[in-house]
């Protein structure tokens, strides 16, 4: 399994595409800090780059890959190896990139000019949400075995979990705006692991006082460290169940 | 001849003198010497005797000072602890302290009671005042004075500052007053109730429950205080019409700084700032009228300004910088207007709870206005809407502010400046400023 994850590591350094990933998030995340005289402002306008680019980049990235070396995970498969070490090697791989390229790209920008808890929670949550898209790319990509069908698959789980989800969200809070919905909220937020990250990130920063009485549940709950341990066990629920349903599924698969 | 033995004068006299002129110049003896007397008890009271306390002279109290004392002296107090309850100034005196002496309450009442007029206390650390919940104990209490001067004080542990009731004229500076106390045991720390004409300069107060309350005081002067981290407001008026406040600094308070029930107020010059919390601001304004607001800065406040039944207000040339809400107005506001203030940096400029707008702007910068200026006369060609669809959604569905910084809120904001239709509020920015207005 090293042997695999170091060879997809080798074969992905050598791509562009990863390299102009990292340009684009230190490009984004230097300017944005630069045009911001307030630290704490750009790391705000950050966020979304955090809440769309990352997660984009990370899930169309991961299946285009994937199908990209489908001959080479064939021809793996035609070795004595197991099925679920050839998945979990790419995976590992792909994931130990991404993760490197969002670390320089943000995390060296936000350490440099932020360094507080914000940035450190900022950087935890990105991390998350990048292996959680990976994850949920693997699952696009086993479920078919056209590539377009792949990509179709993973762009339509991005904008649900970007976009949509919080649209369904936002019709149930006015459909049932009569009743008490900050615990269910609680709850519904734990279902989009987008929405997790965003309000791990948002309650340490100061905008956290501007929610008012709906606002300080949400504070009272993800704010203590009970809260902030749950909505990272969560996280990590959505980085380890798509993968392996994806597993399960490529185990059985006749590819 | 008897001659009187007291008289050693008169003995020297020529005996040719007759009996009758010598009483004559006995009697005009007696009357100068009288007229003397007179003229020297008058002459000392005029130059204002100097009396000092000291621990091991006679005079070792200010109680004994204060008894000895008449009208117009200057008691001088040496750097010592003197432990006093309730001491009664009921003389027109200056009190001295030299070298910071201490007045020690012992936690019992009151420290000092002012009752006279023209009465200066300057240079002392007050402590240790008692606490109630029925009587207002104070380090130091003014009851009806007239023209007194605190000046240089150090008060710590008090459970009022300074306690001014019916006061006429009089100064409050320079002086430190420190609270330590629980929110529910701590009193004001300048207090003034039913006063006016006092100026309070370049006072330093925290951890008391108000910083400075106003109520029925007016034509008073704030200046150049510092009034930080108390538990309620930094400043609190409530029917004091006719009072400025100006270069003050009101930082970390509980609530910030509430203005209510009052016309004719100027605030200028203030710094509100870092008032955070679920139901903080800057600057809370109920019910006020006629009062000008300029030249402040508010900044990282959760709300900026709060507005509540106000009308005939005018807000001019304020700094708005990285507060959550800029300005929160109430619909029942009319007749306000914002002109020439900078928006900078803040989460919302504008929310209110209704869709009717009485009030006026114009020539305010926005940092968030996407307009253009195709005539280059500095003012953007199309009206600023400051009232964002997103801050409306919250105000109908509080629970909403779950999803504030999601990509669905900013694209719901931006579909709604492209196409202004859903949450229509009549309030606009009809010559919105392309530059950062300078003051």
């Amino acid at each position: 399994m090293n042997k695999i994850i170091k060879y997809v590591l080798h074969d992905i350094f050598r791509n562009r595409i990863l390299l102009a990933y990292v340009v684009l998030l230190s490009l984004s995340s230097f300017g944005l800090f630069m045009m911001n005289e307030d630290v704490s402002k750009g790391l705000s306008s950050l966020l979304t780059v955090l809440l769309i680019v990352v997660p984009l980049v990370s899930i169309l990235f991961t299946t285009i890959y994937f199908f990209n070396s489908y001959e080479f995970i064939e021809l793996l498969v035609a070795q004595p190896l197991k099925r679920s070490n050839i998945l979990l090697g790419v995976y590992a791989g792909v994931g130990i990139s991404l993760l490197a390229a969002f670390w320089i790209g943000i995390g060296l920008p936000v350490i440099i000019f932020d360094g507080t808890i914000v940035g450190w929670y900022f950087l935890l949550s990105g991390s998350l949400l990048t292996m959680v898209f990976v994850s949920l790319a693997f699952l696009a990509s086993v479920l078919t075995r056209d590539k377009t069908q792949g990509i179709g698959i993973a762009m339509l789980l991005w904008f649900y979990f970007t976009l949509v989800f919080d649209g369904i969200l936002l019709m149930v809070m006015f459909a049932f705006s009569d009743y008490p919905l900050e615990k269910l909220t609680i709850f519904l937020s734990c279902l989009n692991p987008v929405d997790l990250a965003r309000i791990m990130v948002l309650l340490k920063m100061d905008i956290s006082a501007l929610m008012g009485y709906t606002g300080a549940v949400f504070n009272q709950f993800f704010g203590s460290s009970f809260g902030i341990i749950f909505a990272m066990s969560v996280m990590l629920v959505w980085v380890a169940f798509p993968i392996s349903i994806a597993l399960r599924i490529f185990k059985r698969k006749n590819l | 001849m008897k001659v009187n033995k007291k008289h050693v004068g008169i003995q020297l006299l020529p005996r040719s003198l007759s009996v009758k002129s010598l009483h004559l110049i006995k009697l005009s003896y007696t009357v100068s010497l009288s007229v003397i007397v007179v003229c020297f008890c008058f002459a000392t009271s005029l130059a204002a005797r100097e009396i000092t306390v000291k621990p091991g002279t006679k005079i070792n109290t200010l109680h004994k000072a204060l008894q000895l004392a008449q009208n117009g002296d200057v008691i001088k107090v040496t750097a010592s602890t003197y432990y006093v309850e309730d001491l009664l100034v009921d003389k027109s005196v200056s009190l001295i302290g030299i070298d910071n002496p201490v007045l020690d309450g012992q936690n019992k009442s009151n420290v000092l009671i002012i009752t006279a007029p023209k009465v200066t206390i300057q240079g002392f650390v007050i402590r240790n005042s008692g606490f109630s919940n029925i009587k207002d104990k104070a380090g130091i209490r003014v009851e009806k004075g007239d023209t007194v001067n605190i000046i240089n004080n150090r008060l710590e542990n008090t459970c009022f500052g300074i306690y001014l009731a019916k006061v006429t004229r009089g100064t409050i500076s320079g002086n430190i007053i420190r609270g330590i106390n629980t929110a529910i045991q701590s009193g004001n720390g300048i207090h003034l109730w039913y006063s006016h004409h006092i100026n309070i300069l370049n006072n330093n107060i925290s951890g008391q429950r108000d910083g400075i309350y106003f109520e029925f005081a007016t034509y008073c002067t704030i200046s150049r205080n510092l009034s930080e981290n108390n538990h309620r407001y930094g400043l609190h008026f409530m029917f004091s019409n006719n009072d400025t406040y100006t270069f003050n600094t009101f930082r970390k308070n509980g609530s910030g700084v509430a203005v209510m029930y009052t016309k004719h107020i100027t605030m200028t010059n203030n710094t509100f700032e870092q008032n955070w919390g679920s139901s903080s601001y800057g600057l809370l304004l109920k019910d006020i009228s006629k009062s000008v607001i300029s030249n402040n800065t508010f900044s990282k406040n959760t709300s900026g300004i709060y507005m509540e039944g106000t009308n005939n207000v005018k807000a001019e040339h304020n700094n708005f910088l990285n507060n959550g809400l800029a300005v929160r107005m109430l619909a029942n506001c009319e007749k306000d207007t914002f002109l020439l203030n900078n928006f900078m940096g803040n989460t919302f400029d504008f929310t209110t709870n209704g869709s009717e707008n009485l009030n006026y702007l114009k020539g305010n910068y926005w940092d968030k206005y996407s307009g253009y200026d195709l005539n280059r006369d500095k003012k953007g060609d199309l009206p600023y809407r400051p009232v964002c669809l997103y801050s409306q959604i919250i105000e109908k569905l509080p629970s909403a502010v779950f999803l504030l910084r999601s990509f669905m809120a900013e694209l719901l904001d931006k579909a709604e400046k492209a196409l202004p239709s859903m949450a229509y509020v009549n309030l606009y920015d009809n010559e919105p400023s392309m530059h950062i207005i300078q003051p």
